[in-house]
């Protein structure tokens, strides 16, 4: 168990992970997450479950190489297992028929985003998917996003591909057509930033927006309390009471702050992996 | 009585790290005894016809059996008579509360100190461990029946360990990436090493328990598919009381506020202590203050010393009469240099700019009326605030009923506190499902536990053996 079948790099730094790990592939739905350790010595990190086949086993993760613990995981290849793989963890996304839905995903968000959009699509409704990031470089899974969506917008910060700008603009702009009184929900996962401003710009249309948020964590089954977050001026846990919330009810500078608790060690961390090739 | 005059009143002492070595280590405090002071020790045992000791003991545990085989030398005899009824002896040595049990019960004790019981259970599991000499038991025939045993913490070990050897075929699921729950991530290396749990898994691993790490219970696997699809007889649930308490003042959720839980998991289970040489990065303080006055309490505050705290406070809102720590804890505690401020309680915490905790303000409390725990109640003295500063707070100050497994198990009785009902042998409402320790007890002590684990060991037996006569009562 928790081999890596398939290993397939996406940009510069994002890669794609199949692993073997039947007892979470059987029970995986959209919205939810794995903790993982690259090795004995590892931290425990959250992934959100990018795409599972219960038929094969396999749980595919998008990683982004930004720390000691996504560097580590990128070194494994074809064959090599992850010292552990827990999962299926947190609560599955909400997913009903409704009109219309639109799917924000900023970097690499568009993994986590892509089975809640084919679980969407699947039941009928309308996918409008707004997939945002610095450059065309950094862009990835454009077909399978496509495949789930009957419209498919891209933006990037430098106008290399797609639209110049922010995810924001276009999702403005939906709810300035026709069809902004037909969508049901609000789908926005990236970056807290951008998770941030995406509730920002669907506030006025009072219109639902679900965010997945990505505090640090340690043992994802709600026994620490480290991803506590605050929804509505309550004190929830991200692990067992998410990591899906309302994004209008987010205190996101709550959530940035403790993001950056551990920022120190996490370079030296980074730096101490990094010489070791 | 001619005996007893020839005893000797005081114990034989142990010795320990110096207070001034230990905080700068994470090495185990109290350093055993040699055999010459474990047969010392033995000698004052008086092997009394009726012991009291037993009597005080979760898991009935031969006391003057084992001592009299270390007062003859029988040093590895004396592990394997303790192993009889527990078979945790290396940890319980280290981690019972003795002196509210078997040593509380001990005759001697009325004139002087009672038989060092916990010392000499460690002296024997750790002799029988360093000569690697373990002796695996006979296991009875093979049933046939499968046991699931959910959490490889100290209950679930016990009922893991006793069903083996009647010939049950058991497995143990464990969240976690390392076997033996509290034992690992909440009782920190300086008082129970992990090397010793790992020796004690590893006994039950010859033993042929199949050990399954990284399974999330109630997630991957859910109870229905357990007991019929995975083809289990039976089920034991241990998964203690996981769920940390906050006090819900303001403050609580900046940066450098941790629950003990997630404090001392980074510390012992992701060995944050060891940065960076493992991964797992931990806020280090110099002003640190501790919320609460238990064992956990005691263990962060240890833990906040050893990792560069200066001036580490305890607040605790009774008196020292009313700390519910062992007085083992307190006192080392004492010596480390830890700083017990009493009848205190926080009532906000302050932040800097970058959202971390810089100043806890802190209420008085005066002891009142006894409420119904029996202890004086702590109510505010009007207008009595102070302020600390502080960077790095530990709230210890217990845990709930984790409901990650109790919610997806369907036809199991849950209190209002989510607690799992259970009969004195661990029976729930559900049909083939037992649980016991911490979550049904809520928080309690690892030999209790294992107590409710044995109890329960011995009624899913006679369950499966009703099984194999066809009798499913």
């Amino acid at each position: 168990m928790s081999r890596i079948l398939n290993r397939r790099q996406l940009t510069a730094k994002i890669f794609e992970l199949t692993i073997e790990t039947p007892r979470i592939a059987r029970k995986a739905q959209p919205g939810q997450f794995v903790v993982v350790m690259a090795d004995e010595s590892g931290e425990r990190i959250p992934l959100t479950i990018a795409d599972f086949d219960r038929e094969s086993g396999t749980v595919t993760l998008v990683v982004m190489v930004v720390g000691a613990s996504t560097l580590k995981l990128s070194r494994l290849k074809v064959g090599d297992r992850l010292f552990a793989v827990i999962g299926p963890l947190g609560k599955a996304s909400e997913i009903e028929k409704l009109d219309t839905v639109a799917m924000v995903a900023g970097g690499v968000g568009a993994a986590p985003i892509y089975p809640i959009a084919r679980a969407f699509h699947a039941s009928g409704s309308r996918v409008i998917t707004i997939q945002g990031s610095r450059s065309e470089d950094l862009l990835f899974w454009t077909d399978r996003l496509s495949s789930v969506s009957d419209r498919h917008i891209i933006t990037t910060d430098d106008g290399s591909a797609g639209r110049k700008g922010l995810v924001t603009g276009p999702l403005e702009e939906l709810f300035s057509e026709d069809t902004s009184k037909r969508i049901g929900c609000v789908y926005a996962i990236g970056p807290a930033i951008m998770m941030k401003f995406c509730s920002i710009a669907t506030r006025p249309f009072g219109v639902r927006t679900v965010v997945s948020l990505n505090p640090v964590m340690v043992d994802g089954t709600g026994m620490c309390g480290g991803c506590r977050v605050e929804v509505d001026g309550k004190t929830r846990f991200t692990c067992v009471d998410g990591p899906e919330f309302d994004g209008h009810l987010v205190d996101w500078d709550l959530l940035l702050s403790r993001q950056k608790i551990y920022t120190k060690q996490e370079e030296c961390s980074l730096q101490r992996i990094s010489q070791d090739e | 009585m001619s005996e007893a005059k020839k005893t000797p009143s005081r114990r034989v002492p142990m010795a320990e790290q110096s207070p001034e070595a230990r905080i700068r280590n994470f090495d185990e405090v109290p350093l055993g005894y040699s055999p010459d002071e474990a047969r010392a020790e033995a000698a004052r045992c008086l092997r009394c016809k009726k012991p009291k000791c037993v009597e005080g003991c979760p898991v009935s545990v031969d006391i003057p059996g084992f001592i009299k085989l270390i007062e003859e030398g029988e040093f590895a005899r004396a592990a394997q008579k303790i192993k009889e009824t527990n078979c945790l002896p290396a940890i319980c040595g280290r981690v019972c509360p003795q002196e509210t049990q078997c040593e509380a019960l001990c005759i001697l004790g009325k004139k002087g100190d009672p038989a060092a019981v916990g010392r000499l259970e460690r002296f024997a599991a750790d002799y029988e461990r360093r000569q690697g000499e373990i002796e695996l038991p006979q296991k009875a025939p093979p049933t046939g029946k499968k046991v699931a045993v959910i959490g490889a913490g100290p209950a679930g070990l016990t009922v893991a360990g006793d069903l083996i050897l009647l010939g049950h075929q058991v497995t143990i699921f464990e969240a976690f990436h390392r076997p033996g729950g509290v034992l690992v991530y909440g009782i920190p290396e300086f008082r129970l090493p992990k090397a010793i749990v790992e020796a004690e898994v590893d006994y039950l691993r010859r033993l042929g328990i199949d050990l399954q790490l990284n399974q999330v219970i109630g997630n991957s696997i859910d109870m229905d598919e357990l007991l019929d699809r995975e083809g289990f007889d039976a089920a034991f649930i241990g998964v203690g009381a996981g769920l940390p308490t906050f006090m819900g003042i303001p403050g609580e959720n900046l940066g450098g506020v941790y629950s003990a839980n997630e404090y001392l998991t980074r510390s012992n289970l992701m060995k944050a202590y060891d940065f960076p040489n493992y991964d797992t990065p931990i806020v280090r303080g110099r002003n640190v203050c501790v919320v609460g006055g238990g064992n956990v309490a005691m263990d962060s505050a240890r833990t906040a010393r050893r990792l560069g705290g200066e001036n580490v406070y305890i607040l605790y809102r009774r008196s020292l009469d009313e700390m519910p720590a062992r007085a083992e804890e307190i006192h080392h505690a004492q010596q480390e240099g830890i700083i017990f401020k009493l009848l205190c309680a926080p009532l906000e915490y302050l932040g800097d700019r970058q959202g971390m905790v810089c100043r806890v303000r802190c209420q008085e409390m005066e002891l009142g009326q006894p409420d119904e725990s029996g202890r004086r109640r702590p109510v505010p003295k009007q207008g009595a605030e102070f302020i600390l500063d502080t960077d790095l707070v530990i709230v210890a100050i217990g845990s709930g009923a984790n409901p990650l497994l109790t919610q997806h198990t369907e036809g199991m009785e849950l209190n209002r506190r989510g607690y799992i009902v259970a009969d004195e042998n661990g029976r729930t409402t559900r049909k083939g499902v037992w649980a016991g320790g911490d979550i049904v007890t809520g928080s309690a002590t690892v030999i209790l536990a294992m107590g409710a684990g044995k109890a329960a060991a011995k009624d899913i037996h006679n369950y499966l053996c009703g099984l194999l006569c066809g009798n499913d009562r």
